[in-house]
C-alpha cells in the first residue's frame, strides 16, 4: 500500500523536481557570469597597467590600442628605473615597512601582554584611552606633527617618517582579543613552574597567539607600504621618498608622454604587495573580517 | 574583561591597603609602565596632543617660519566660515562620501550575495576584489590616470565602442569628481564585500529553512531573513565608509590636487593645501577641528548605535 502510495506520487513529483533543477542551474549560471564581470572590472585596468608597461611608445599612442601588445618590449623598465631613483625608493619603502612593523609589533605585544596579563591600577581605563585614539584619523593631525617633528630636526629623515605614526591600537586592540581567549591555566601552570614574565610571553603567549601576530604583521606591512600623505609631507628630497611618492612624481614628470614608463614604474610599487597577497590573503582577508565581526 | 576591584580586606584603611597591593605587585606594575608607556606616550605626543594644537593654531595667524605667533581670536573661523570656497569644499566632501558609501554598500552586498553560493572559484573571486584594497592608492591612481586619458585611455576605447564620445575627465568641472568616485569605490569595495560575506555566515541556515517552509520565496527571504540579519554589519560598514571616505587623498592629490577650479577639493584635501601649499597653520587649524567634529560625531553614533543594537555582536 505505502508502496504503490509513492509511485503514484513520484511522476509530478519528479517533473517538478526537474524545472526546480533547471531554474537552478539557470540561476548557476548566471552567477557564473557575474562572477566573470566582476573579475573583468577589478582585473583589466590593472590588465592594461601591465600591458602598457611591455607597449613601445609608438604602440601606446596609436588608435585604436591593442589588447595584447604587438612588439612586446621590455625597454619601459629600465627607462622607469633611470627617470626616477626606483633603486633608492625601493631601499626606503623596504626599510621604513620593515622597521616600522617591527616596531609596531612590539609595541603591540607589549601592550596588549600588560592589558591582559599584569596587574596595574585603573589599567581599563588605560586600555580605554589607547583605544579612543582610533577615533583621531592621522589625516587631521598633519600640521602639528609637521611642527613636532620639524622642532625634533626630523623632517626628511627615517625617524621622521616613522615616528608620527609608530604607535599602535588597532594591533594592541587585536592582539588584546586574541590573548584574552587564551587559557588562564596554562599560564598559572608556567608561574607555578617559576617562569617570570617575558618567560611567558616569549615562550607560551607569542607561540599560540601566531596567527593573530602574522595577520597584524601583513596588514602592518601593507599599511606603511602604501602610506601616502605623511611620507609627502615630511620628505622633501627624492633620496628620502618611498615608492608611493616616488610614483607620484614620476607621472608628475613623464605622465601623457610617457605611460610606458609610468606603468613599469606603478609595476614597481604594487609587485611586492601583490606577491604578498598572493602568498597571504587568507591571513589577511580572514583577519579583516575578524576585526568586524567579533563573535 | 572583568575588573576586580581591590580587595579590603580587615576593613584596612584605603592607605593601608595600597601600600600593601604595592608592596606585593609593584614589580608587575614597573613591568606594566615599560610595556604600555612607550606606545601611550607616542599616542599621547602625535595624536592627542595635535588636537589640543590645533585647536590652538586655529586662533593665531602663522606661516611655520616668523619667529612671533599672532593671537587673532575667531579671526580664522571668520574667514573660512564666510568663504563661499568653504561651503564649495564641503559640498564637494558631502558628494563624494555619500556616493562612496552608496555605490560601495549596494556593490559590495550584491557581490557579497553572489560570492555567497556554493560557487566553483569563489574564493579565488573574492581575493580578485579584495586585491586593490591592499594596493597602493597613489599607484592606483597613476593607473586610473592612464585609464581616463581622453585620447589614449582604456575608457575612451570602451566608450567609442558603444559610440560615445569620452569626456575629459579629469580636466572636466563636471566629470573630474565622478571619476574620482569610481576609482574610490573600484579600490574599496573589497573591503565592504570581506565583511558582508562574514556578515552572511553568521545568519543560521534554520532562518532560511523556517522561511523557506513558510513557502517564501527568493526576495522575501532576502528582505525578511537577510536584511534584518546583516542590520548591525550595514551600519558598522555605513559609519566605517563614511569615515574612510572623507580621509580620501592620494587618489585626489594624484589624480586632480582638487581641480580643476576646486571641483574635487575636499576637506582632507584642502587641510593639506592651506596647511602645506600655502602655509597658513591657522586657518589649516580650523579645518582641522571641523574635521574632527564631524569624524568624532558620526563615530560616537556609531559606539551609541552597536551598544544598543546589535545582540549577536562582540
Amino acid at each position: 500500500m505505502a508502496q504503490n502510495d509513492t509511485s503514484v506520487a513520484a511522476y509530478p513529483a519528479r517533473t517538478a523536481q526537474k524545472t526546480r533543477a533547471k531554474r537552478i542551474s539557470l540561476s548557476r549560471s548566471l552567477s557564473y557570469v557575474g562572477m566573470l564581470v566582476v573579475v573583468l572590472v577589478i582585473g583589466i585596468p590593472l590588465y592594461w597597467m601591465v600591458i602598457a608597461s611591455f607597449k613601445t611608445n609608438t604602440e601606446i599612442y596609436t588608435i585604436p590600442p591593442t589588447w595584447i601588445p604587438h612588439e612586446p618590449t621590455l625597454a619601459n623598465y629600465p627607462a622607469a628605473w633611470r627617470a626616477a631613483p626606483f633603486g633608492q625608493y625601493y631601499l626606503n619603502s623596504i626599510f621604513i615597512t620593515v622597521v616600522g612593523t617591527a616596531i609596531k609589533v612590539f609595541f603591540a605585544v607589549t601592550s596588549a601582554y600588560a592589558l591582559v596579563f599584569l596587574r596595574f591600577p585603573g589599567k581599563q581605563y588605560i586600555f580605554l584611552i589607547l583605544l579612543a585614539a582610533l577615533m583621531i584619523p592621522p589625516e587631521i593631525t598633519i600640521v602639528p606633527n609637521y611642527i613636532t617633528v620639524a622642532r625634533l630636526g626630523w623632517v626628511n629623515t627615517y625617524q621622521g617618517i616613522l615616528v608620527a605614526g609608530i604607535a599602535t591600537a588597532y594591533g594592541t586592540f587585536l592582539l588584546r582579543q586574541y590573548f584574552s581567549t587564551m587559557p588562564r591555566e596554562i599560564i598559572e601552570a608556567a608561574k607555578v613552574d617559576g617562569a617570570n614574565h617575558i618567560q611567558i610571553l616569549v615562550l607560551i603567549v607569542l607561540p599560540i597567539a601566531q596567527p593573530a601576530l602574522v595577520t597584524m604583521a601583513l596588514i602592518t606591512v601593507v599599511y606603511i607600504w602604501n602610506d601616502f600623505l605623511w611620507p609627502l609631507i615630511v620628505t622633501n628630497s627624492a633620496s628620502m621618498r618611498t615608492l608611493p611618492i616616488g610614483i607620484f612624481w614620476l607621472l608628475d614628470q613623464e605622465g601623457v608622454t610617457n605611460w610606458g614608463v609610468v606603468m613599469a614604474g606603478t609595476v614597481f610599487v604594487i609587485a611586492p604587495i601583490v606577491l604578498i597577497f598572493i602568498w597571504a590573503q587568507k591571513y589577511i582577508v580572514e583577519g579583516i573580517a575578524a576585526g568586524a565581526v567579533k563573535e | 574583561m572583568a575588573v576586580v576591584p581591590t580587595p579590603n580586606p580587615n576593613g584596612m584603611p584605603q592607605t593601608a591597603a595600597w601600600r600593601t597591593r604595592f608592596r606585593r605587585e609593584w614589580r608587575e606594575w614597573l613591568l606594566f609602565v615599560l610595556f604600555v608607556f612607550p606606545n601611550l606616550f607616542l599616542f599621547g605626543v602625535f595624536n592627542y596632543w595635535p588636537l589640543v594644537y590645533n585647536f590652538y593654531l586655529s586662533f593665531v595667524d602663522w606661516n611655520f617660519l616668523r619667529a612671533d605667533i599672532l593671537w587673532v581670536g575667531f579671526r580664522n573661523y571668520e574667514r573660512v566660515f564666510t568663504s563661499n570656497k568653504f561651503y564649495e569644499i564641503l559640498w564637494n566632501t558631502v558628494v563624494f562620501s555619500v556616493s562612496s558609501f552608496i555605490f560601495t554598500l549596494i556593490l559590495g552586498l550584491a557581490i557579497a550575495l553572489l560570492l555567497n553560493q556554493r560557487l566553483q572559484g569563489r574564493n579565488l573571486v573574492r581575493a580578485v576584489v579584495f586585491s586593490p584594497t591592499m594596493l597602493s592608492g597613489a599607484a592606483i591612481a597613476v593607473i586610473w590616470t592612464y585609464i581616463f586619458d581622453p585620447r589614449y585611455g582604456l575608457l575612451s576605447e570602451i566608450l567609442g565602442f558603444v559610440g560615445l564620445p569620452s569626456p575629459n575627465w579629469l580636466t572636466s568641472t563636471f566629470w573630474a569628481m565622478p571619476a574620482l568616485i569610481i576609482v574610490y569605490v573600484w579600490k574599496n569595495m573589497g573591503y565592504s564585500v570581506i565583511i558582508f560575506l562574514a556578515g552572511l555566515q553568521t545568519i543560521s541556515k534554520d532562518l532560511y529553512d523556517a522561511a523557506r517552509v513558510d513557502g517564501a520565496n527568493a526576495w522575501e527571504r532576502f528582505v525578511h531573513v537577510t536584511l534584518p540579519g546583516l542590520r548591525p554589519i550595514v551600519f558598522f560598514l555605513s559609519v566605517t565608509t563614511v569615515l574612510q571616505s572623507f580621509q580620501a587623498f592620494d587618489i585626489i592629490r594624484v589624480m586632480t590636487a582638487g581641480g580643476p577650479a576646486n571641483a574635487t577639493n575636499t576637506l582632507i584635501y584642502h587641510l593639506y593645501e592651506l596647511g602645506f601649499v600655502s602655509f597658513n597653520a591657522g586657518q589649516a587649524g580650523v579645518i582641522a577641528v571641523v574635521l574632527f567634529i564631524i569624524m568624532f560625531t558620526l563615530t560616537v553614533i556609531q559606539f551609541r548605535f552597536m551598544d544598543q543594537s546589535d545582540h549577536g555582536e562582540r
